[in-house]
């Protein structure tokens, strides 16, 4: 399911053959890229470092001006407007934070709002639902400076403080590049809940192929400034365009494969029974990878799909799994424990 | 220690000490904001960084009594001509502060600024200068210190302050008052330098950061 489907808060972000020269350099960093991005879809720009993904972000707020292309936000040209007009409608989130040390918390959060000049009180009461949505409980955290926080209570802050001015779209440049594994997964799967709750449309660029599956639904991969493929993660994964895309997603190997297929896209879609005899479940969101796991564990072939609420939405099978991973998957299995042995 | 001309003529050491602070603000209040004009130049104009600082250190390096005998064709004496050599003087610790300070802030906080749409004005007032103000007053401390020091020389040139005290004692070899004079430019150093030191500490950076 794309984000089309849902109800949206989100921009249309159009480009047009867009094309990013730096000074002094021949080969063009963005390459005559043209993509549409829908309104309230999440969209991981994907790549090696040098491919030209963080130039292509940061076009879309002015932070680089194209050498030629044009870029459409719903109906206006980005560069029709002032910049700084502009990027107060776009959230901006950057993996070092570039939270202002000397500001409290809640000054931090209210940048936008203060630029927009929105009354006090509207200001307030802003800031503390945003700390609120991001886990920071306002009366303990509003009046901290940044150094005292932790890095990921840091980019809590940093999501608040792109939140705030209520934006239709956010670019995200590596956000959780900088956190620990364990950090890194919680945010992302609040991320993922609060995209759900404002369906804003969503640009963010990693190099971590497990970060693009969890998060996106639709991924652009990109290599020397064109676009490789741009589709979604279960397409990107089990059809890659190309060898280059292969190699980047680890798609060869089964349990690669497993680990970024999630349960939720490989879910033959059959509703549960409401009266289970099932005891087996499985969150909607965990790996495949995760779900064979807990079958072996439990020596049972069919588990029950939950969503984020704990509500069962469907049921996945062995035959699933199987569908979903591919074809090849038995011939390759077999290739891996060829390996192993050839190892052991 | 003979304190017998400080005792005596109290009433004209404090004059003239009062004197030698307002001669000393006045340069400093020239010469602050003429020096974050040229640090902020030669901080977003790369290539100036060099030329700015090495012009403002070889000024600095020219003999203060030659300084004097070169203005006083064109400026003759009295507080004109002291003004300018002080504020030359003080442009070395001023631009290198400010420069220094500029460059100290991270360039992943002024991009955040910009992409979170404030324009370069309120980059500049709300993120950039108060980031720098901590090294920018460092600056300002030894500046202010370095102005009193030399303005006790512009005492020659009959600029007023403490140095008329003191070229006046050795006029007359009357260690006595020269003393006095030194006394007084010491207190005023001293003072200054608790006064600034203070003052770093209610700059928004370090309450932040005595609150970490």
């Amino acid at each position: 399911m794309t984000a089309q489907d849902k109800p949206s808060g989100g921009s249309q972000i159009r480009l047009e053959h867009l094309t990013k020269i730096y000074p002094n350099t021949t080969a063009p960093a963005v390459d005559g890229v043209s993509l549409t991005v829908e309104p309230g879809e999440f969209v991981v720009l994907l790549g090696p470092s040098g491919c030209g993904k963080t130039t292509l972000l940061k076009m879309v707020n002015r932070i680089y001006e194209p050498t030629s292309g044009q870029i459409w936000i719903d109906d206006t040209e980005i560069h029709a407007l002032p910049a700084s007009q502009l990027r107060r409608r776009i959230g901006y989130v950057i993996q070092q934070t570039g939270l202002f040390p000397h500001m409290r918390i809640e000054d931090n959060v209210a940048t936008v709002p203060k630029l927009l000049k929105w009354d006090r009180r509207r200001i307030r009461d802003r800031v503390r639902d945003l700390l609120e949505l991001v886990g920071l409980p306002p009366d303990e955290y509003a009046r901290r400076y940044p150094p005292q926080l932790s890095g990921g209570q840091q980019q809590r802050v940093g999501l608040a403080r792109a939140l705030a001015g209520e934006p239709t779209t956010m670019l995200m440049d590596e956000p959780f590049g900088a956190l620990d594994a364990i950090t890194r997964t919680r945010l992302q799967d609040e991320l993922k809940r609060i995209h759900r709750q404002i369906s804003q449309t969503i640009l963010f660029v990693t190099h971590d192929i497990d970060e693009a599956v969890r998060l996106a639904d639709r991924i652009v991969v990109m290599r020397e400034g064109h676009v490789v493929q741009f589709d979604t993660p279960l397409e990107i994964v089990t059809n890659p365009a190309d060898a280059f895309v292969s190699d980047l997603v680890g798609a060869g190997d089964v349990l690669r494969r497993m680990g970024l297929i999630t349960v939720a896209s490989a879910a033959s879609g059959a509703t549960p029974f409401q009266e289970t005899e099932v005891e087996e479940h499985i969150s909607g969101s965990a790996f495949l990878r995760e779900a064979i796991g807990r079958m072996v564990e439990s020596g049972t072939d069919r588990l029950t799909v939950l969503d984020e609420d704990g509500r069962p939405i469907s049921e996945l099978t062995m035959d699933d799994i199987r569908r979903a991973v591919g074809d090849e998957a038995a011939g390759e299995a077999a290739e891996v424990d060829s390996i192993r042995s050839a190892d052991g | 220690m003979d304190l017998r001309y400080l005792r005596e003529n109290s009433d004209e050491v404090w004059a003239k000490t009062l004197e030698h602070l307002s001669l000393s603000l006045t340069a400093l209040a020239i010469a602050l904001p003429l020096a974050i004009v040229l640090g902020i130049l030669a901080t977003r104009i790369r290539w100036l960084t060099a030329p700015v600082v090495t012009t403002v250190s070889i000024l600095y390096t020219v003999p203060s009594f030659a300084f004097m005998a070169f203005l006083i064709p064109g400026f003759g004496i009295g507080r004109q001509p002291a003004l300018i050599m002080l504020v030359t003087y003080a442009q070395l610790f001023l631009v290198r502060n400010v420069v220094a300070g500029l460059k100290s802030v991270d360039p992943a906080i002024l991009e955040a600024a910009r992409g979170l749409g404030m324009n370069e004005l309120q980059l500049f007032w709300k993120v950039w200068l108060p980031l720098a103000t901590p090294v920018i007053i460092a600056g300002i401390r030894t500046a202010l210190l370095a102005i009193i020091a030399f303005a006790t020389l512009t005492g020659y040139i009959r600029a007023g302050g403490l140095g008329e005290i003191m070229f006046a004692g050795i006029g007359r070899n009357y260690p006595s008052q020269v003393l006095a004079g030194v006394i007084a430019v010491a207190g005023l150093a001293i003072v200054t330098d608790l006064l600034l030191r203070l003052l770093e500490q209610f700059t928004p950076v370090a309450r932040a950061r005595r609150a970490s």
